[in-house]
């Protein structure tokens, strides 16, 4: 059956030839990047990101690990979600006492889904960048991060270096050349918490994904 | 006798609940997609980019499936083809089958609406739950969505506090809307920690990279592609497009026009099943081309565009007929201006013709539209099939055509290309307006009859001394 829908299906497309689109006049045209410096850049990411009830904080190399612990203590976190083989997961790890208990996804999902859904407060996780114009964050989710780290506890606190702030996805799928390097099983763009507005067209967060989503910006000079 | 569709309006038109839930909703959809984009000449430059990038991707269309479904198979996922929904369900059926698997987790998808999946697999045994909340509170009602990217916009948070205290008496009642999709989030997380397979629609598929991408805001479609152990992709095959750099220009202008968002909360590209030393995601992911009468739209050049379609919903957002009779009553999967023509060239001009009739041909639809596809002259054009007998590729052409209809415009036709009677018959008329009826059925039921002047135009500009020309 399948392979004779297959034949079907493309020998009539093929029937007839469609007309040419009209030179792709547009297409090549760059519409989608722009000339924002670093200040500019983080002012269009913050307003986005918090627009949607994202929260974010700034930090540099020294302080970071400060700004990550307030957070963990002013949300009350049990536990904390994180790779230990990260380069700023180790870090977390080597000061464990700070912080709530640090878990670790030491074995595929099937092992340990049900704490996964229903015992984890929050994961922290980094990220591949940012997207000034809309308020975003680039995920690559991997063996050390996995996917739903960033899906299915309530709160997630994702780590993000201002030089890798992008303009626009455009830029940034160029820039980190997404084509050239092959996509990943699971490439993500987050901007802000879950929501919807299903209902009365009223906007209500927190609907399936995390209920809150925190990015710390870490500068590679104190700010 | 009144048709089914004519019922269905008359219906609705009497709910003046439901048609103020849609008065609203419209108003601050087109609100919201007008403050997106301040600048006319930066929205035409991003519909001119948009637009040619989809009529690229359909230009090449049969070149760009088999390069989709070679990426895809190279990534580990399984590719399908489906010449109708019948097709399309049985595959669904036994992949399900084969995993033994009896709970489905749904993200919204319209092609599993067009599908009728649901249903198809309820009478095998297999629970399909919808996820989104909007399609959620729908299955709990038993009804189809009324709107492509917001299904339940016809229900107030009244209607769905009723609905939830019903199904769910052990929550309290609330019409707090935080509060209702609080209960949503906890009764679906079960359901997603559970299911054994996902589904979910395809907003574009990227045929360089073998790439689906989904377009969402609750969460619901990654954990529906991410949690369960099999995920089941389902598409039209018009969705493809040639290289990953058209992405960024379509999500754009997609959400923009759609919800007035800058962007989504989520965007998810998925290429492959999980890989070996990766810890979650499905083991297996399954994609099924769903053709169901595209091939057949793409054979005709100008209805080529209806395939054009992101399915951002601007049209009916900005449609006086859908905005006051609903999207229940077009009775089909799509409603709206992209409905009235998509729906008959699918089942036939026999079928949906009248669909073409529910236009005031504003041009609005037309005028939002983000890919620019001409939906007034498609609506036109299928109009004019409805009633004439010439050779066309839509099924049902002519099926529309009454004698009387036609004899009136042949009438017509044949006398305004004899001016002598012409003449006479539009004086005859202008000087016996004293005797024309003044009920007009359902015309003059909320009008008054329109009067014909006492002179012609013809006899007016000869006044002026205007010459015949």
């Amino acid at each position: 059956m399948n392979n004779v829908a297959r034949t079907n299906i493309l020998q009539r497309l093929r029937k007839e030839t469609p007309p040419q689109p009209s030179p792709c006049q547009g297409k090549e045209q760059d519409v989608s990047s722009f000339d924002w410096d670093r200040a500019e850049r983080i002012r269009r990411f913050t307003e986005r990101m918090e627009a949607v009830r994202a929260e974010i904080h700034h930090a540099d190399h020294r302080d970071w690990l400060d700004v990550l612990t307030e957070i963990c203590h002013a949300k009350g976190l049990n536990n904390l979600l994180l790779s230990p083989n990260t380069t700023w997961g180790q870090a977390i790890s080597a000061q464990a006492g700070r912080f709530p208990t640090l878990r670790h996804y030491e074995q595929p999902i099937d092992g340990w889904k049900e704490e996964m859904f229903y015992g984890i407060d929050a994961a922290f996780t980094s990220t591949l960048g940012g997207i000034a114009e809309t308020g975003t964050l680039i995920l690559w989710p991997d063996a050390e991060e996995p996917r739903t780290m960033s899906l299915v506890p309530p709160v997630h606190i994702a780590l993000l270096e201002v030089d890798k702030l992008h303009t626009t996805f455009a830029a940034a799928v160029q820039e980190q050349g997404w084509v050239e390097k092959g996509l990943p099983t699971n490439a993500l763009l987050v901007s802000g918490p879950s929501k919807s507005a299903d209902i009365e067209q009223t906007l209500a967060y927190g609907v399936h994904g995390p209920k809150e989503l925190v990015v710390i910006l870490v500068f590679s000079h104190p700010a | 006798m009144i048709s089914e569709f004519r019922q269905h309006v008359i219906e609705n038109l009497a709910k003046p609940n439901v048609r103020a839930n849609f008065r609203k909703a419209m108003d601050g959809l087109m609100q919201r997609r007008l403050d997106q984009f301040p600048d006319p000449a930066e929205l035409e430059r991003i519909r001119t980019q948009a637009q040619a990038i989809r009529a690229n991707a359909l230009s090449k269309l049969p070149e760009l499936l088999e390069q989709l479904e070679a990426k895809l198979t190279d990534n580990g996922i399984h590719v399908h083809w489906a010449e109708t929904t019948e097709q399309a369900n049985q595959i669904v059926l036994s992949i399900m089958q084969k995993h033994n698997a009896k709970t489905m987790i749904k993200g919204k998808s319209m092609v599993s609406e067009e599908m009728g999946l649901n249903h198809f697999l309820e009478a095998h045994g297999i629970d399909a739950l919808e996820s989104d909340l909007g399609e959620f509170i729908l299955q709990l009602a038993h009804e189809p969505p009324s709107h492509i990217v917001a299904p339940a916009i016809h229900k107030s948070r009244q209607d769905v506090a009723k609905l939830f205290n019903d199904k769910f008496p052990d929550i309290p009642y609330t019409e707090n809307i935080d509060e209702l999709t609080q209960a949503a989030r906890t009764i679906l997380r079960d359901k997603f920690y559970s299911a054994e397979v996902g589904l979910s629609g395809v907003n574009f598929a990227v045929a360089e990279t073998g790439t689906l991408c989904l377009v969402e805001n609750e969460g619901n479609g990654r954990m529906s592609t991410t949690v369960p152990r099999v995920h089941i992709a389902v598409t039209g095959i018009e969705k493809v497009v040639e290289k990953l750099s058209d992405i960024p220009p379509l999500l754009s202008i997609l959400t923009r026009s759609a919800t007035g968002q800058p962007i989504t909360t989520y965007f998810n590209m998925i290429s492959s099943p999980r890989k070996p030393g990766e810890k979650d995601g499905p083991e297996e992911v399954h994609l099924v081309l769903l053709d169901n009468g595209r091939s057949n739209i793409y054979s005709d050049p100008e209805l080529l565009a209806t395939l054009r379609c992101i399915r951002c919903g601007a049209c009916m957002n900005h449609c006086p007929v859908y905005t006051r009779i609903g999207g229940h009553s077009y009775g089909t999967v799509y409603p709206g201006p992209i409905g009235i023509i998509l729906e008959p060239q699918k089942a036939g001009l026999d079928v949906h013709g009248e669909l073409t009739q529910a236009s005031t041909l504003c041009g609005a639809c037309g005028e939002v539209c983000p890919v620019r596809i001409p939906i007034p002259t498609l609506i036109n054009r299928l109009r004019y099939e409805g009633v004439r007998k010439d050779a066309s590729t839509t099924p049902g052409t002519g099926s529309r055509r009454t004698t009387a209809e036609a004899a009136a415009w042949k009438s017509w036709s044949w006398s305004a290309s004899h001016p002598a009677i012409y003449n006479f018959g539009t004086k005859a008329a202008a000087r016996l307006r004293g005797v024309l009826p003044m009920q007009m059925s359902a015309w003059t039921n909320v009008r008054s009859a329109p009067q014909l002047a006492d002179k012609t135009l013809h006899e007016r500009m000869k006044e002026m001394g205007v010459a015949d020309e």
